[in-house]
């Protein structure tokens, strides 16, 4: 029994039914993880690209050198260090946090260079079109830079949320109970493992999937010469 | 008679290139003064660098009374960023390509920079913008993007879109180049009337010899980096006075 769902081990399709509920509740921990994990790798993906292209050396230095350092280190190390290390630092983060957390931060290194190479698109003459009209750095992101890069992006940052999606069971080792854990418990107390963990498969391909047929809609459904401003 | 432009001893350099050397040049204003020259002879430069797309390194540049550099001017530009746009507040520039914002409707094209620069009302940037493609002919195209456009009416769009900002000094950098042979004449059309505002005034690079003898006050041929022969277009076309100026001439009017 867990979260008072008791299960039934009469058949394999009876046990898989009846963990259904258990592994829902799993499921949705894992969508909580990959929705604030993307969400953070959304938004500080475009904070790092932005601070690269700084006119300061240093900071685009250091920038470049964090991502790449980020980019280029597993997952799995990172979320170690922030589960196992911070604390040392009296950082003390809940478990879904730290989870959410490394993610975040791996697909933030990714999002970024998406950006970059979003922001590098856009056509010389647009920026010198945008200065010869004095608008400001900000302005000329907001109204000419950003709209015209969404288009071009949104693929990119699409297949980083899919393969997002499907890296969140990593965090159960860090004791996220997302649905790999749940499985895995179950597992170890019915000595079967077969069942869970396909079940556990089975409910991750239709997911990536439909996420992947929105990601293409999406994309379709967005000009390609930009997001039209009246 | 007072100088708009003001070029004093310009020194620009592309790394080990130097495009302009020791240059000067003035402009009174309401001038309309034409550009002419090979390719790589410098005239874009000026344009590209009295717009500030380009810094130069030394010598002194003036616009409209305003100096380029800055006395403890940091970067590339040696300026603050908010004396850049002090510059850029008296000239406007129209470009080889257009550059209109795809993603924008011809009237937005032209009202964004009034309203996001300025801080003009919508409406009344509207009203003003659809003046402007009224004048340019252009007034039934003010809800399609550009790319529904053919060059010549993305050309004129971008003359507008420059006039909303009221320049004082505007830049045409080959406006006619990209276009069509049958689609030049309509945005000269649109030039030479421009031509005829007598305080606006007008830097033209131009490989269109008759519309250049026609609407200028004074052509200027560039060579090298430096201006090889200028003057009063009848007697430059007539009576060229430099070896050089005559066999760039005939190379492009018989050519």
């Amino acid at each position: 029994m867990m979260y008072g769902y008791e299960w039934d081990t009469s058949s394999a399709l009876a046990f898989a039914l009846s963990i259904l509920p258990i592994l829902g509740i799993g499921l949705l921990v894992t969508l909580q993880a990959a929705a604030v994990g993307y969400a953070i790798a959304l938004v500080l993906g475009l904070v790092l690209a932005l601070l690269r292209r700084s006119r300061y050396k240093a900071i685009s230095w250091t920038v470049a050198c964090f991502t790449e350092f980020v980019r280029d280190t597993p997952l799995l190390v990172q979320l170690f260090f922030l589960y196992y290390v911070l604390p040392d630092f009296g950082i003390v983060l809940p478990a879904f946090m730290t989870g959410a957390l490394a993610l975040g931060l791996q697909y933030s290194a990714y999002t970024s260079e998406v950006y970059r190479g979003g922001i590098n698109a856009i056509q010389r003459g647009q920026w010198e079109a945008a200065t010869a009209l004095n608008l400001t750095r900000l302005q000329t992101y907001r109204d000419i830079v950003v709209p015209q890069m969404i288009p071009r992006i949104v693929p990119a940052l699409g297949n980083y949320l899919v393969s997002m999606l499907k890296e969140t069971p990593v965090l159960s080792v860090v004791t996220v109970l997302d649905m790999l854990a749940l499985a895995n418990m179950i597992g170890e107390r019915t000595f079967d493992y077969l069942v869970p963990l396909s079940m556990v498969g089975l409910i991750f391909l239709p997911m990536v999937l439909i996420c992947s047929a929105l990601i293409h809609l999406v994309e379709r459904a967005l000009p390609k010469s930009g997001i039209p401003l009246r | 008679m007072t100088s708009i432009i003001r070029f004093q001893n310009v020194t620009k350099r592309f790394g080990a290139l130097t495009v302009l050397d020791n240059f000067n040049f003035d402009v009174r204003q309401g001038e309309k003064v034409t550009l002419i020259g090979p390719s790589g002879s410098g005239k874009s430069t000026v344009l590209r660098i009295l717009m500030t797309l380009e810094p130069f390194q030394e010598g002194q540049l003036e616009l409209a009374g305003i100096g380029y550099h800055e006395s403890h001017g940091r970067g590339d530009f040696k300026a603050s960023d908010r004396h850049l746009h002090k510059i850029r507040s008296n000239v406007g520039m129209v470009f080889q390509s257009f550059n209109l914002f795809p993603h924008m409707t011809v009237l937005r094209n032209i009202v964004e920079a009034p309203v996001a620069v300025l801080k003009m009302k919508r409406e009344e940037a509207e009203s003003r913008a659809v003046e402007l493609l009224r004048m340019v002919g252009l007034l039934d195209k003010k809800d399609q993007y550009p790319s529904q456009l053919s060059g010549g009416q993305q050309q004129r769009v971008a003359i507008a879109r420059a006039l909303a900002m009221r320049p004082r000094v505007l830049l045409f950098d080959e406006p006619t180049s990209a276009l069509d042979p049958q689609l030049v004449g309509e945005v000269l059309g649109v030039i030479r009337n421009l031509a005829q505002e007598h305080d606006l005034t007008m830097l033209l690079v131009t490989h269109e010899m008759r519309f250049a003898r026609e609407v200028s006050d004074r052509v200027c041929f560039f060579d090298k980096g430096r201006i090889v022969e200028q003057g009063e277009p009848d007697r430059f076309f007539t009576n060229p006075e430099q070896p050089r100026t005559r066999e760039f001439l005939s190379s492009v009017l018989n050519g």
